[in-house]
């Protein structure tokens, strides 16, 4: 049995205090009129991300044309201010989601292991269910954001806006209205909770019969766990693709991207496995999980270089036909994030792509524990700028910063998260001892 | 000088395993072993020295990523400019997403065919090459082992070898040293 070290818990508790201070901090410093704005802009002027009258030309693909098309200085001040105002919800929005998709694509991966029966993984199950126990708490924490957004307490989601279906209002704007039979909000709350209750219902009945198989007589539990993750599966493939629109591609109503589920669920795979690894190799230092050995963490490693590889093969695809064919209601998605957000654009190319396909190539060093744990510190935060790059541009536009609302949310929602998972830890033993595969995989080797 | 083989042969992977554990414990010198089929760790038990092919194929990857980008650079840019995507830049970086591909395909062909390559050459292995194979069984289902003899008792060696399940065991007299 695994007790929680006071040190850890302390250790997550500061970080939730001090994300916490930083996430206060930035709701406070929003502005809240124009007058603010011109303040703010007057002394800030060196941020380093030009918000100059002229580049109010591009960086509002969404739909805000109407209001620009009046001109003048003050509609820019107003809209800057509008941008301004979503930079705390925003950072809140990337970090809870970011941690959120960590724990879903463990519970995705874990299910693959039942699914296909796979005889390497079954010693570090209980890591993984430890992961996903986090996916409760993040699904609350997400469905009160879509909660506070379709109340119109915030406005990172341009769409809500109820005046751009209104055929009457000047601000009519006819795509996202023509979209309006898919993309309104009581259909979108209803989809969000179907997804939310569907992923923990599986979360719940697989942990259920997991630990229920330590003390059975025969392999009851193992089987439904089998059929479970199977038919999750399935629901999981289908409703990740559409999460994926609703929760990120919806930012920017107007483009669309048809392997834009793909995309997010390869950076969710990659970010989840390098999180497996790292809690393993954690446990593992602290003289834990005695029967995982290299192989298991060089199979972990595996995973990691090849989904690096698989987003960046996903990403490529995406922007090479768009860039290609050269669209205009599709290529402004590519033209705003290399003209406005150049450096973490390019930055977490290098960080998700270049960073692990040079460091994790050679064979030896997948099983040098501080090697893959310094990969994969790259590679998560390669994949929190790509979240950022989905969302931010759309958002905040050129208005941006990774700043103190940024990382205030991020240390918060990282405290939450290792409070969470490694409480979760100690409620089992972190061996599932009587996996029908257990055996096979205490003694794998590569 | 004549050098003297005994030949072991063995009709299962897991006892071949194990046996050529036993013989090198007992510090005899294994020559070869000849298998029907990869045997996996086999490598490993025999205290083999780890391959240095990956090394060699990630080189060739980058002459083949070279080669490819020397080639695009000259046929799409030099020799004969193209407007790529309706955006005539005439410049190889502004126009690389579309030699991506290119640049992926050739560093895979290079790597590969190189690598089967080097893999024949340092084996020793071509065309019309006559087998060395000591007995057509081991294409089959038997696993032939093959100890140096050298200075050990043969009569002493063999009953070892029995005892680690040897199904079939003969002295081979080579005349011409290799």
């Amino acid at each position: 049995m695994y007790t929680l070290p006071k040190k850890l818990k302390l250790f997550a508790i500061a970080f939730m205090v001090v994300g916490a201070i930083g996430m206060i901090a930035g709701f406070l410093s929003a502005p809240k009129t124009t007058a603010e704005v011109k303040e703010m802009m007057a002394s800030h002027h060196g941020d380093g991300h030009g918000e100059t009258v002229e580049d109010v030309s591009h960086g509002d693909n969404h739909g805000e044309v109407n209001e620009d098309a009046h001109g003048g200085e003050d509609a820019h001040y107003e809209h800057v201010l509008h941008q301004m105002q979503n930079r705390p919800w925003s950072a809140l929005y990337i970090a809870s989601f970011f941690f959120f998709m960590i724990a879903l694509g463990t519970l995705a991966f874990y299910a693959i292991q039942y699914a296909a029966q796979a005889g390497w993984s079954p010693v570090l199950f209980r890591v993984m269910e430890g992961i996903t126990a986090y996916l409760p708490v993040a699904s609350v924490i997400i469905f009160v954001l879509l909660l506070l957004s379709a109340f119109h307490v915030n406005h990172i989601f341009h769409w809500m806006d109820p005046e751009l279906v209104n055929p009457e209002s000047e601000h009519y704007d006819k795509l996202i209205a023509g979209k309006s039979g898919f993309l309104n909000v009581p259909f979108f709350l209803i989809r969000a909770a179907i997804f939310l209750l569907g992923w923990n219902l599986y979360r719940w009945i697989s942990r259920k019969n997991s630990i229920a198989d330590d003390t059975a007589e025969d392999n009851r539990y193992f089987k439904k766990n089998f059929k479970a993750s199977a038919g999750f599966l399935v629901f999981f493939i289908v409703t990740e693709s559409m999460m994926s629109w609703d929760w990120i591609m919806s930012f920017d109503p107007h483009w669309f991207s048809t392997l834009f589920g793909w995309y997010v669920f390869a950076g969710m795979m990659v970010s989840a496995i390098t999180v497996i690894a790292m809690v393993t190799i954690y446990l593992k230092s602290q003289g834990y999980l005695e029967h995982v050995n290299d192989s298991h963490i060089h199979d972990l490693a595996k995973f990691m270089f090849g989904f690096s590889i698989f987003w960046t093969y996903l990403w490529f695809s995406q922007f090479m036909l768009i860039w290609y064919a050269n669209i205009p209601e599709e290529v402004t998605y590519f033209v705003t994030r290399i003209e406005d957000y150049n450096l973490p654009f390019f930055g977490m190319l290098a960080m998700n792509f270049i960073f692990p396909v040079l460091l994790l190539m050679n064979s030896d060093y997948k099983r040098v524990n501080w090697f893959v744990i310094m990969t994969g510190i790259v590679i998560l935060a390669g994949h929190y700028i790509d979240v950022f790059n989905m969302v931010m541009p759309a958002t905040v536009g050129t208005s941006w910063y990774i700043g103190i609302p940024e990382i205030g949310s991020l240390l918060f929602f990282f405290g939450l998260f290792v409070l969470v998972v490694f409480t979760a830890l100690t409620k089992a033993p972190l061996l599932a001892k009587r996996n029908p595969f257990i055996k096979e995989s205490k003694h794998f080797h590569y | 000088m004549a050098s003297k083989v005994i030949h072991a042969i063995y009709n299962d992977d897991d006892i071949l395993m194990n046996a050529v554990k036993a013989v090198r414990n007992e510090h005899y010198h294994i020559e070869e072993v000849y298998t029907p089929f990869p045997v996996h760790g086999l490598d490993k038990a025999m205290g083999l020295a780890g391959t240095r092919i990956a090394i060699t194929s990630f080189m060739y990857g980058l002459v083949g990523l070279s080669v490819a980008i020397i080639m695009m650079n000259f046929i799409m840019i030099q020799d004969w400019p193209q407007n790529i995507g309706g955006k005539p830049s005439f410049s190889y970086i502004e126009n690389m997403p579309a030699f991506v591909p290119i640049m992926f395909e050739m560093t895979v062909f290079f790597a590969a065919h190189l690598m089967v390559i080097t893999f024949y050459m340092r084996s020793k292995l071509w065309p019309f090459k006559k087998a060395e194979n000591p007995d057509p069984r081991t294409t089959d289902d038997h696993f032939l082992m093959a100890i140096d003899a050298g200075s050990h008792d043969v009569e002493k060696v063999s009953k070892f070898l029995k005892e680690t399940g040897a199904i079939e065991i003969s002295l081979i007299e080579n005349e011409d040293d290799h």
